[in-house]
């Protein structure tokens, strides 16, 4: 408890010297504030944000395009990875084809898909897609692999068989797999959705930073990035809250759960 | 007809991988509602003629009946209780017990009605609701137990299901499994090193000779009454005589199968 106290406090410890340093050296003009603006004014930015309703707005169609892809790329990777994993034929088939496609650096896609599917939403979305897809899909098929061996013979002694086997078995062994990609893919999607509007959008937030990018607001950049900072922070531990709800059966790690 | 059928019949059945003979000349015949222990020395093929019986493996010779019949496919009238307990660590007590119904397609509420009285009888109760990983060693085996005992089958193998338990959770367990089979009837294979264990649980203990090409070398009646407590009937005169008849038998095949493995 005292442990957890003092990391605590000394986490705020840092945060506030670096930032004070950082607010020190632009008012003595040791780094020039048009590139590396106060902290005070990126403050005074965000907060200037949070009282009209446009940041909302933005933050909404972020929110949506990363909440979308998320859903689809996790479901299709899930799907996937069950397949390959349960069918040692489809696996070995298809796997040159998922390392290669895997290869690609997808934020190249963004502007291929922009073509394809316009400057909207759909564009961001199939980013997304593509950047949570991979890590849904192998966190699942390793997840379908590392059944217990002893646990999957036990069930089959019990005559479990196909989609039962799957439900009762299979997918609750592959569930802590994939909710620990969840975590990882959150940050990748809000990537993708931001990448996505950075590189031509009309809204959200990776919309806000290119506009202020090209008017050499660098306030407004840094405002950018603090804000979507707190927003990938609120996902994630949205995220674990599902965490904790799916996973009851898991001994618990931290406080001695016995 | 079926009614003098033995449970399980094994006639000079052998099972080969390869060039490796496993077991070979086993003859063995296990009664409705009988005890039969098997012991042998380590790599005798006893878990192999488990598998035959079960239907997972498939003899390279010889015969296997199941009440009369002759068996075809996996065997849908065993239980098979394995050493390490097979719970599923994300189910409770109960569902883990309720799992087999499930499995056969009967709907949760019902299988979990079903299940609730089968916690008790192997005095669970209390922790239906617990996760295997918050059992202790015994509770995992009681579970097992009624996990594989709910679906009543008619023949159970074991496996030297209580080799990792502690000595007095160990006894605590056999007489537990004795309470249960005498309640239920069914016919019993039971897998062991532990020449001790089959004696005090079976009607009859079959040896095996050392492996390779192991086999069965002889079968000893136990004419020790029942119900019998294990930690007690260890102490009749009885009990050490069989004990020395079998050993005599035992010995020299352990030594045999020690003298391989230098």
């Amino acid at each position: 408890m005292r442990v957890r106290i003092s990391v605590r406090l000394t986490r705020y410890a840092v945060l506030l010297g670096a930032l004070g340093l950082w607010e020190l050296g632009g008012r003595t003009g040791a780094i020039d504030p048009f590139f590396f603006p106060l902290p005070s004014s990126i403050v005074a930015q965000v907060a200037e944000w949070a009282a009209t309703p446009r940041i909302y707005g933005d933050l909404a169609i972020t929110l949506t395009e990363t909440a979308l892809g998320f859903v689809a790329g996790t479901a299709l990777g899930v799907m996937l990875g069950l397949w390959l994993g349960l069918s040692p034929f489809a696996s070995q088939v298809l796997e040159p084809f998922i390392k290669a496609f895997n290869a690609i650096p997808r934020i190249v896609l963004a502007p291929i898909f922009a073509l394809w599917f316009g400057l909207g939403l759909a564009s961001k979305v199939a980013i997304v897609v593509t950047l949570v897809f991979f890590m849904a899909f192998f966190n699942t098929y390793q997840g379908v692999r590392d059944v217990n061996p002893v646990v999957l013979a036990n069930a089959k002694l019990l005559r479990a068989r196909g989609g039962l086997l799957l439900r009762h078995v299979y997918l609750p062994s592959a569930a802590q797999w994939i909710l620990s990609s969840l975590r990882a893919s959150i940050g990748f999607a809000v990537t993708g959705a931001v990448v996505g509007e950075y590189l031509g959008s009309a809204a959200g937030i990776g919309h806000v930073i290119a506009q202020a990018e090209g008017s050499f607001d660098a306030v407004g950049v840094f405002a950018g990035l603090a804000v979507l900072g707190i927003f990938v922070l609120l996902l994630d531990a949205g995220i674990s809250v599902v965490e904790r709800r799916v996973i009851v059966w898991r001994p618990q790690q931290e406080h001695g759960g016995r | 007809m079926l009614q003098d059928a033995a449970a399980i019949r094994l006639t000079g059945v052998a099972v080969r991988f390869g060039n490796y003979t496993a077991v070979q000349d086993v003859d063995i015949a296990v009664r409705a509602g009988e005890f039969v222990g098997l012991v042998g020395p380590t790599g005798c093929g006893k878990s192999t003629l488990l598998n035959v019986i079960t239907g997972l493996a498939h003899p390279s010779a010889g015969l296997v009946e199941i009440f009369g019949r002759r068996l075809a496919g996996t065997n849908d009238k065993v239980g098979y209780m394995l050493q390490q307990d097979g719970l599923l660590p994300w189910k409770t007590t109960l569902d883990n017990v309720a799992m087999g119904l499930i499995f056969q397609g009967m709907k949760p509420r019902q299988a979990r009605d079903r299940a609730r009285p089968w916690l008790e009888r192997v005095g669970l109760a209390r922790f239906a609701d617990r996760y295997p990983h918050q059992l202790s060693g015994g509770m995992k085996k009681r579970a097992a137990l009624a996990q594989m005992l709910i679906l009543s089958p008619p023949i159970v193998l074991m496996d030297e299901p209580f080799s990792a338990l502690d000595l007095q959770t160990r006894h605590l367990m056999q007489n537990e499994l004795l309470r249960l089979w005498q309640a239920q009837g069914m016919a019993v294979l039971f897998i062991t090193h532990d020449l001790q264990e089959a004696i005090t649980l079976s009607d009859s203990v079959v040896v095996m000779s050392a492996g390779p090409a192991g086999r069965p070398l002889a079968r000893f009646p136990v004419e020790l009454a029942r119900p019998r407590d294990v930690t007690e009937v260890v102490l009749t005169e009885q009990y050490r005589r069989i004990y020395g008849e079998i050993w005599n038998v035992l010995r020299d095949e352990v030594r045999r199968s020690h003298a391989r493995q230098d």
